[in-house]
């Protein structure tokens, strides 16, 4: 079975997120006074073949741990696995 | 006659220091030995340095493919055995990313590249960069970077710490080290850190840029120096 998975890492909490940072500076010149807390994060999707769902998650889990976020400095979530009949990429939403 | 030392120096895609290094290493009486990302052979070297650049590319984060390289094998089971390894800007991101040394480097505080040359205190003597120099000395050494803020877990920096593994610290001219010398925001001025067992080392700033004279401070040639003489103890 063939699922595609999204995965978001985001820089921990306590730590400083410059890009984050350099956004919310810019948004008070665009008339945005009311905002704060930005963070940007990375989104990452793929698809993957897998027996079940179950096991689509546990591989994508060790996927995330080892290569796609550094445990150091970054958490993740793994959001949305869906079954994907087969879609081309650039046929995704 | 003494052996000269063998170091060698793994060029990945987007490596961009290499030859420097390759240069500085002969001009301090090693001799350089090129060494290739996708080669599963060290080629019998005493030690080994992982340059500045941007290895793929940076893609993902600074250092997080390089470190699957193939050669990235050879190079922690050399450093496991104890040899010398060292990683200079884009090679110490890439150490921190292999789980070789402790935290991680993140985009500079001021958000901003920087390039010009810094000071940094020698903090420790157990290391291969360091052996014979004596902490509290300062060395002037060019940065270039724009991910070189140096952080770590709460618990990791208290380790760090209290094992001694901090290297070198951005400070003044006169030592001093303070949030105004701090070049990018690390975590306690931190530019360069250690193993725990003290043979692989990693820094932000880079000594090999920094032998020649005829081209501006000489901070490099004391760490390279170091290099060469803790790989040919070990031979």
């Amino acid at each position: 079975m063939r699922y595609r998975c999204h995965v978001e890492v985001d820089l921990k909490p306590g730590l400083l997120d410059p890009q984050g940072k350099a956004v919310e500076g810019a948004l008070p010149a665009m008339g945005w006074t009311n905002v704060s807390n930005v963070r940007i994060g990375k989104s990452i999707s793929l698809d993957i073949e897998a027996s079940d769902e179950q096991e689509a998650i546990a591989q994508v889990h060790e996927m995330a741990e080892r290569l796609l976020s550094n445990p150091v400095i970054e958490l993740f979530v793994i959001r949305g696995v869906q079954e994907n009949p087969g879609l081309a990429l650039e046929d995704h939403p | 006659m003494r052996r000269r030392p063998r170091v060698g120096v793994v060029t990945f895609p987007g490596s961009l220091d290499d030859g420097d290094a390759l240069r500085a290493v002969t001009s301090m009486g090693g001799e350089g030995v090129p060494l290739w990302h996708a080669h599963r052979d060290l080629r019998g070297v005493d030690a080994v340095i992982l340059p500045g650049g941007f290895s793929y590319g940076d893609y993902l984060r600074t250092g997080a493919i390089a470190r699957f390289a193939p050669i990235m094998e050879e190079v922690s089971t050399f450093a496991e055995a104890g040899g010398p390894v060292v990683g200079i800007c884009n090679g110490f991101q890439i150490l921190c990313e292999a789980g070789l040394l402790p935290g991680a480097l993140i985009r500079n505080r001021q958000l901003r590249f920087v390039c010009r040359f810094v000071e940094v205190r020698v903090e420790t003597s157990l290391s291969p960069l360091t052996e014979g120099l004596v902490p509290g000395e300062v060395l002037t050494v060019p940065a270039k970077h724009g991910e070189g803020q140096f952080v770590a877990s709460a618990e990791d920096l208290d380790r760090i710490e209290g094992e001694g593994l901090v290297v070198f610290r951005y400070c003044a001219p006169d030592g001093a080290v303070d949030d105004e010398h701090n070049l990018n925001g690390s975590l306690h001025s931190i530019a360069g850190v250690r193993s725990q067992a003290g043979n692989v080392v990693g820094l932000m700033p880079h000594p090999e840029h920094a032998v020649d004279p005829d081209v501006g401070p000489t901070g490099g040639q004391p760490m390279l120096a170091s290099l060469l003489s803790y790989a040919l103890a070990r031979v």
